[in-house]
């Protein structure tokens, strides 16, 4: 997931100062590996107001590198969350008719429990002894958190990438408690090709000798490895057209080529060089490689049976809205027909789209008029279907 | 075509019964599904190939597949629906008998609308003329139309008999509306509705 600037996004638009993240603490959370995770600690924001029957919650979910500041400024800030231009008031996510919630997830950096976070046991920061955690896991832990907020049933879980895969999750694992779900740009398990990608980044970063077998925090973080690894990231965003556009082959504040290896040649190098550097300032390197080895073990199907299967225990009146981008070749449509091919299967009410952008896997982060109009009348008919009363 | 309360409508949202489960293989803008949910209330599903009216007819509450029409049956478990509809579409198909065959697997009935390529003014402009017909219904020059197949009103009958599959009612529009006699030169486009026969 990349930083964009979104046109006609304006600070008066959107939700304007929102509240700093906040915490919630939990004594314990039984991961998937059969270890424990305790304590656990929650970062989390929400925008807009819980309805008294407390069933206008959407729940949206982070991509590999996001966090629980979706939407809004926070003091000092002059950027706003990460898909501002998705929530707020009379936004795709309506604040003024939904309560919205996004929790960082664990094994994260951003505020949540990870390796970067304190192991009691030791009182210094965990590294490589933080258990590692599954996509599964992580939606276990924002199931306690729905629970904490007072909330029985979402009205909707949505996210991009990663966070779809998480979306699909939710809905698999406690198909009573979601009533719609929007996975965007995401597939219902990891190929060889997402996992090869993954695993070049790691080496990046486990091959830094700063990396210390994952305790650097009380010196040089392996800053280089990670530069790396999201540079590879960054490329698998984009797509062809899209580097074609934004660069050519323009050369970086140069007439000729440099015919050396140590200045800068191409716009593309320098841009990519960029995001890295820019990546190492706000991310823990530890933390991609939890994250990434989550989603490279992600299978909705749990190895076991067909995909329809997984959607067996699915609410027949639950609504599925699954949209793809053409451009996207990381998480490529087909994966997403797939996963609509086992919707069908089941009989399950389904909108699938795969929207013509150039942007490639990022379009979810760029494309704000398609997937408004998409998520909007979605989310307003499931609503309606669901007897919720929202305002406006 | 113009969208708007169509005969071919009206003659689709008569047939089906209330409540029915209804699949509507290129749906367009949704006019059809949103007509057949408002007056019948059924649960509907859409197919449709164009992105921007996939857009439309999901801001009318309407959930549908992007995808073509050869696509858009195979998925579901057999019986899912009560009707299936093919209402201008089946002419586009690459696949015609295996569309026809999984509507009639996915649906308990099928509704299929084809353009008469016998109508009689279409026979004037190949017989007089010389020339490829064009006419209200066949919009299109042999060079940009999307319909793969020209089939006539008699040649979907002896179609469907061929293939086991009962017509049980029949619709036929020409320009002033209903058309009741010799269908085949008079009627622009047929509405029928089958069963396995």
């Amino acid at each position: 997931m990349s930083d964009y600037h979104i046109e006609g996004q304006r600070f008066d638009t959107s939700l304007g100062w929102v509240q700093e993240t906040q915490y919630a603490f939990f004594e314990a959370l039984d991961l998937d590996s059969g270890l424990v995770l305790s304590p656990v600690t929650i970062a989390y924001e929400t925008y807009g107001r819980l309805n008294e029957a407390r069933d206008n919650a959407v729940l949206i979910l982070h991509a590999l590198s996001g966090d629980a500041h979706v939407a809004g400024y926070h003091r000092g800030d002059s950027r706003p969350g990460w898909w501002d231009m998705m929530v707020g008031p009379g936004k795709a996510f309506d604040t003024n008719k939904y309560f919205v919630i996004c929790s960082n997830v664990i094994g994260g950096c951003k505020g949540s429990s990870g390796p970067c976070s304190l192991n009691p046991e030791t009182n210094e920061p965990y590294g490589l002894r933080f258990p590692v955690v599954t996509l599964p896991d992580m939606v276990r832990a924002q199931k306690m958190l729905v629970g904490l907020l007072g909330i029985e049933r979402l009205l909707g879980v949505c996210g991009g990438s990663m966070g779809g895969m998480q979306a699909l999750q939710w809905v698999t694992a406690y198909p009573e408690m979601v009533a719609s779900c929007i996975p965007i740009a995401c597939t219902h398990k990891h190929s060889p090709m997402q996992i090869a990608f993954n695993e070049v980044g790691r080496q990046a970063i486990m091959r830094d000798r700063n990396w210390r077998g994952g305790d650097y925090y009380d010196a040089e973080a392996p800053d280089t490895g990670l530069t790396i690894a999201r540079m590879i990231g960054h490329v698998t965003y984009l797509s062809d057209e899209s580097m074609r556009d934004k660069f050519g082959r323009r050369l970086r504040g140069k007439e000729v080529f440099g015919f050396d290896f140590e200045s800068i040649d191409f716009e593309v190098e320098s841009y990519l060089k960029h995001q890295g550097e820019v990546f190492t300032r706000r991310f823990d390197a530890n933390s991609y490689l939890y994250i990434t080895k989550a989603l490279d073990y992600f299978d909705l199907s749990n190895g076991q049976g067909t995909l329809v299967q997984a959607f067996a225990d699915t609410l027949p009146e639950t609504r599925f809205l699954v949209i793809a981008f053409s451009s996207d070749w990381l998480y490529p449509p087909y994966q997403s027909k797939d996963i609509v091919r086992a919707l069908k299967g089941n009989g399950l009410d389904c909108t699938y789209l795969e929207i013509k952008a150039s942007y490639g896997h990022d379009s979810f982060l760029v494309e704000k008029e398609q997937l408004t109009l998409l998520i909007k009348s979605f989310l307003e008919v499931t609503a309606r279907r669901n007897g919720v009363k929202v305002a406006g | 075509m113009a969208d708007g309360q169509r005969l071919d409508h009206l003659f689709i949202v008569e047939v089906v019964e209330p409540g029915s489960r209804v699949l509507d293989v290129g749906s367009g803008r949704g006019t059809l599904l949103k007509l057949l949910a408002d007056r019948k209330d059924v649960r509907g599903t859409g197919v449709e190939i164009g992105e921007e009216k996939v857009y439309e007819a999901v801001a009318k509450g309407l959930s549908v597949y992007h995808g073509d029409v050869d696509e858009g049956l195979s998925d579901y478990p057999s019986g899912m629906f009560d009707y299936v509809i093919l209402n201008q579409t089946l002419q586009q198909a690459r696949e015609t008998v295996l569309v026809m065959e999984e509507g009639l697997r996915v649906g308990r009935r099928l509704i299929v609308g084809v353009p008469n390529f016998a109508y009689w003014a279409a026979r004037v402009q190949l017989m007089f003329q010389g020339r490829a017909p064009v006419t209200r219904n066949l919009p299109y020059q042999w060079y940009d139309t999307p319909n793969i197949h020209s089939v006539s009103i008699r040649d979907f009958r002896l179609f469907a008999r061929h293939h086991g599959m009962r017509v049980v009612r029949a619709f036929y529009l020409g320009p002033r509306g209903r058309v009741r006699f010799w269908p085949n030169l008079m009627a622009q486009q047929g509405v029928f509705v089958l069963e396995k026969g």
